[in-house]
């Protein structure tokens, strides 16, 4: 009975199965749906890999079945498993003259091969022949493909007949060419740099389709070139205005908005051309203010739209008017309930803050709210908004919630980015020098691993600096703060590495310089860090280096310096070290300990690493030890440009060398055959001093050749973005940094002549109660942040005196690549004229003749009307029609929620049809996933 | 892993159900077979656990993922950082509402059976990473005119 029952529904099912797949298939979908662990899956898909490989070798595959087994292809990779094995038979099915099998293969090798793949060289002759079909669905899959698989060096193959297609009859083939050709800009923009004209025209196209497709390669021509496309400002903000007024046929309708996806794009082209042009911006006015009174604040999409809307008057010169719909379509966003309205709301704060700065003040409880949410992408955007509104005043608030936050999170991408944020702001609103170091200490304490070497050099440079004016017992304050404060924090396990080196390098300088702590002290806590960062061999060198200050400070100043226990150890488990950088300081640690107060007071001065060395190339000094020696019998030295022409016969002689020793046994490894390396073997071999092209170094008394740190030297030479930071305005030149490295004494590079100035502690805005019934802990914060809705004006202008000047004041576009448009390649002979045509022929000329005929006759400029008239033939059933209507219906109402459809619809039937099929067939929802029958929109 | 190539570009879609399983998934920008499998676990687990309250935008490495839930499944749009994110939530829906009535009230099961025909319509949807139709009537219309010839 089991049996026959099974049988029975077999054969109901026939092979084909319910959804038009076999029995086998739907088995496979159903197994792996059922599956209990990754291993399982794996399994199945591993077995069904062996049937495919199996089925795809025997002879005379039914076409249908193999659509199937392609099918179960692209099912395999979509499960994650590699199917390269059957992709030629997914290329052979495109070849083929049945529409549906080659749809199937162009579908499958769309998404199995990338452009580069091989395999595609086999396609770009179908498409070209595709292309050609007269039936637009054959040409429509061919388009689909180009777009996904056409590299540069394809594009020629198929360009001219793309362009053809610019003109189909049908409308889906002119879409689609546009973008390809869209695509082919992209990829190649010198490729079709003369056919741009042709999006030009496609704007005017009478499908309203096309013409929204347009609108993506516009945008991207429109941010390379904005001049060039000046000209059609009031076209755009004519199609909007249409638009707006619903001259689109009603099936661009999206929840009772007129083709709002449109819509949107119009406002980001308009927000390119509208940037910093007056007269263009002037163009825009009304329809922006229209839309700020049409758009319904009810639903998802006319917030969308309102949220465009503000994005582009942010961009273009805004009136007044429009900056006031603005700020009400912003407090409308952060006063809603719903997440992503608020969002939307803070990300419109920031935009518009740097037109109106005050406009924050009047939601700053609001602000705050976000900033406490729990939702993370909340948080980050209003940390966006503070940092954009940071000042004097505020900045120590700020950077202590930054780094609060940043302490909190595990995310290093977006941790390194808080932790610059931190450090910019730091360096840009630092109220005091104090206040700086401390919080440098926290961002490299928490993010040390993450942050740019170069704020670390920043701030060695800072502590060596000091002020910048000559009050040195401040410096000595602050040096002494920072010796104090890494005292304490270097007990903390597992610093990073780049905090470490800082840390060093400021015991060694300055770690015994005020007298409170003894050599000694310090010099065990250098030996505890070089301990306990035995494997880190940077911090090891800074430890070593910082050792020989503390110990030649002691020499030079007289006193008996008793090397500890541990640091003798340490010195000498360097001095048979494995890395010669660590080798090299450990033996002139030792050789210094050696020497007298008057020698070790030359090689290190106290307090002298911001003096400059000169450096004397010419070692002119050793002028006399050379007169000695040339006098007793020396042979003088030969400058490499005088030794060049004896090179060739030196290399015959050492070619001989070379040979000599071959007739012996070699129990060597034979050398590489690199004919040029051996030539400069032997060449170096006879020039027996190179040109010291390391004078520099050589020339120092302390190697510093730490990777890091010549790192650093470089680093510290381009000091651009940091120059204003700190104080008075800084030398930079690049030029004259590249020609003499400002090696400092004692082994940090610095600049002479980067002031620090200090801005003034600004005495932060007391809190006001303004509202008892919130809680006094945010209001504090608030007042803090905003200086307190009701604080005095004249405190917010003191306050914005520090205001960062630089910040913002262009706005910038979405970024992207400019690519500049090339003269043509002469590979194709198109036998068009090119980018002289633009003018030539302008549509909009065609377009705007069409309105004023138009207006002449009713008086009203219905250019959409006639363009996109709504009696578009209508080739759904009713039933389509019905169900549109009622999904529309039921998604308006309230945003983000979209009212379930009661009944089933006229689809019930079907619907039922369709579970007790799938019942039938044995796939019942299981406890892993209850929801597989659950309508999506339900 | 270069995702960031062009701005205003959609980069992907997925659609994955709870326990992380692919239900379609289309790359707009090419990427290495491992790397899809990293994207996709990445973002799965972004989505899976975030609270229904919160906002449905998700920052992902340097790009941002629009997602929304339909009953037991997540569609997820990796588009740029700053576009705007409301429009691509209303794309997803767009794109449900559309699968909604092809399928006459779709359910997930009808996604897993029919991900071949999910792909065709996305691409007349979406095509190179841009918004190629909007009007829910003219892909319907093109459907079925596919339709016709099974």
């Amino acid at each position: 009975m089991e049996q026959l029952k099974t049988i029975g529904r077999e054969l109901a099912m026939g092979s084909q199965g319910g959804f038009g797949q076999s029995k086998e298939f739907l088995d496979l979908v159903k197994s792996i749906g059922e599956a209990r662990s990754k291993a399982e899956e794996d399994r199945i898909v591993l077995s069904e890999i062996d049937i495919l490989k199996r089925k795809l070798l025997e002879p005379d595959i039914p076409k249908r079945k193999m659509k199937e087994y392609i099918i179960r292809l692209v099912y395999i990779e979509m499960l994650g498993h590699d199917a390269s094995f059957g992709y030629i038979h997914a290329v052979k099915m495109t070849h083929d003259d049945n529409l549906l099998l080659k749809r199937t293969g162009y579908l499958a090798v769309t998404l199995f091969l990338n452009e580069d793949h091989d395999l595609i060289i086999l396609i770009v002759n179908t498409i070209q022949k595709d292309l050609r079909s007269d039936n637009y669905l054959v040409v429509c899959a061919a388009l689909n493909a180009i777009c996904r698989l056409i590299n540069e060096e394809t594009i020629p193959a198929v360009l001219p007949q793309v362009v053809d297609l610019l003109n189909h009859h049908k409308e889906a083939v002119r879409k689609k060419a546009i973008m390809a050709l869209h695509r082919f800009h992209r990829k190649s923009p010198s490729s079709v740099s003369h056919l741009i004209s042709n999006f030009r025209k496609r704007l005017c196209d009478n499908d309203p389709g096309v013409m929204g497709a347009t609108l993506c390669p516009l945008f991207d021509l429109i941010t390379e070139d904005v001049a060039s496309y000046k000209d059609l400002v009031s076209s755009f903000v004519s199609i909007l205005k249409q638009v707006t007024e619903r001259r689109l046929p009603k099936s661009y309708d999206y929840h009772q908005m007129p083709a709002p996806f449109i819509q949107i794009k119009l406002l980001k082209i308009m927000a390119l051309l509208g940037s910093g042009d007056k007269s263009a911006s002037e163009i825009m006015y009304m329809v922006l203010g229209d839309l700020f009174r049409k758009c319904d604040s009810s639903t998802n999409i006319g917030n969308a739209i309102l949220y465009e809307c503000i994005r582009s008057i942010s961009c273009i010169i805004p009136s007044p008017k429009l900056l006031e719909a603005a700020a009400d379509a912003i407090s409308k966003f952060l006063k809603s309930d719903s997440h992503n309205l608020k969002y939307m709301g803070i990300d419109g704060l920031g935009r518009l803050i740097k037109i109106s700065p005050d406009i924050a003040e009047q939601h700053q409880l609001a602000v705050i709210d976000c900033l406490e949410d729990p939702d993370d992408t909340l948080k980050r955007k209003t940390f966006e908004l503070l940092y954009k509104m940071t000042k004097s005043s505020n900045v120590e608030v700020i950077v202590d919630r930054m780094i609060d936050y940043m302490i909190s999170i595990n995310d290093n991408h977006y941790k390194t980015e808080i932790a610059s944020r931190c450090v910019e702001l730091a360096e840009q609103f630092a109220p005091s020098n104090q206040w700086f170091i401390q919080i440098m200490n926290k961002v490299f304490e928490h993010a040390g691993d993450l942050v740019n070497i170069k704020v670390a050099h920043n701030l060695m440079r800072l502590i060596a600096e000091g002020f910048g004016e000559d009050d040195d017992d401040a410096d000595s304050k602050l040096r002494l703060s920072a010796v104090e404060s890494y005292l304490q924090i270097m007990s903390e396990p597992k610093l990073p590495s780049l905090f470490l080196q800082v840390i060093s390098w400021v015991l060694g300088e300055y770690g015994t310089a005020d007298g409170k702590y003894s050599a000694s002290y310090i010099s065990g806590k250098l030996c505890d860090v070089a301990d306990a960062y035995s494997s880190d061999e940077t911090v090891k060198g800074y430890a070593v280096s910082a050792l020989m200050k503390i110990y030649a400070f002691e020499i030079a100043s007289g006193r008996k310096v008793d090397v500890l226990p541990e640091c003798q150890s340490l010195i000498e488990e360097l001095l048979a070290s494995h890395s010669t950088d660590l080798q090299q300081r450990a033996y002139e640690l030792q050789a210094l300990l050696a020497l007298d107060a008057r020698a070790v007071e030359s090689i290190l001065p106290l307090d002298a690493s911001c003096e400059d060395i000169e450096v004397d190339k010419d070692l002119s000094f050793l002028n006399g030890y050379i007169q000695q020696a040339i006098e007793s019998g020396a042979q003088p030295y030969i400058s490499e440009r005088e030794r060049s022409g004896m090179l060739e016969t030196t290399d015959y002689h050492s070619q001989d060398h070379h040979e000599v020793p071959s007739h012996a046994l070699r129990f060597e490894a034979y050398e590489r055959p690199k004919p040029s390396s051996l030539r400069t073997q032997a060449s170096t071999e006879l020039v027996p001093v190179p040109e010291p092209s390391y004078y520099s170094e050589a020339h120092q008394p302390i190697s510093t050749s730490s990777v890091s740190e010549r790192e650093s030297s470089e680093i510290k030479l381009r000091l651009d973005g940091v120059k204003q930071k700190w104080g008075r305005p800084s030398y930079q030149s690049s030029t004259s940094a590249s020609s003499t490295p400002p090696q400092a004494a004692n082994g940090t590079s610095s600049h002479p002549d980067v002031g620090v100035g200090s801005s003034s502690l600004k005495p932060r805005s007391s809190y006001e109660s303004k509202k008892p019934e919130i809680d006094p802990e945010k209001q504090r914060l608030a007042a803090s942040l905003f200086g307190g809705s009701s604080s005095s004006r004249s405190d917010r202008k003191s306050s914005s005196g520090g205001h960062k000047p630089a910040k913002g004041t262009a706005s910038k576009p979405p970024k992207e690549n400019p690519i500049p448009v090339q003269p043509p390649p002469d590979l194709l002979d198109f036998g068009e004229p090119t980018a002289t045509s633009v003018t030539a022929t302008d549509p909009f000329k065609e377009l705007e003749g069409l309105m004023d005929s138009s207006s002449q006759d009713g008086g009203s400029t219905d250019v959409m009307g006639v363009l996109y008239s709504d009696a578009a033939p209508v080739t759904t059933t009713t039933s389509v029609d019905s169900l549109l209507s009622e999904l529309s219906d039921s998604s308006k109402g309230n945003p983000g929620t979209y009212q379930s459809q009661t009944s089933k619809g006229p689809n019930s039937q079907e619907a039922l049809e369709k579970d007790a099929l799938v019942r039938q067939m044995g796939v019942n929802p299981t406890s892993q996933n209850p929801t597989l029958f659950k309508d999506l929109l339900g | 892993s270069d995702i960031s190539i062009l701005s205003l570009q959609i980069r992907f879609i997925l659609l994955q159900n709870r326990q992380g399983k692919t239900r379609l998934a289309k790359y707009y920008v090419p990427l290495e077979e491992s790397e899809k499998h990293k994207v996709e676990y990445e973002v799965h687990r972004l989505v899976v656990n975030r609270d229904s309250k919160f906002t449905n935008f998700v920052e992902f490495r340097t790009h941002k993922v629009i997602y929304r839930r339909y009953a037991g499944l997540f569609f997820s749009l990796c588009v740029d950082i700053t576009d705007n994110e409301l429009a691509y939530l209303e794309c997803i829906h767009l794109f449900v509402e559309i699968l909604d009535h092809f399928f006459s009230n779709v359910c997930e099961l009808d996604l897993v059976f029919n991900f071949h025909k999910v792909y065709l319509i996305l691409d007349e949807f979406i095509l190179a990473g841009e918004l190629q139709e909007t009007s829910k009537r003219a892909i319907i219309e093109r459907m079925s005119e596919l339709e016709k010839l099974e």
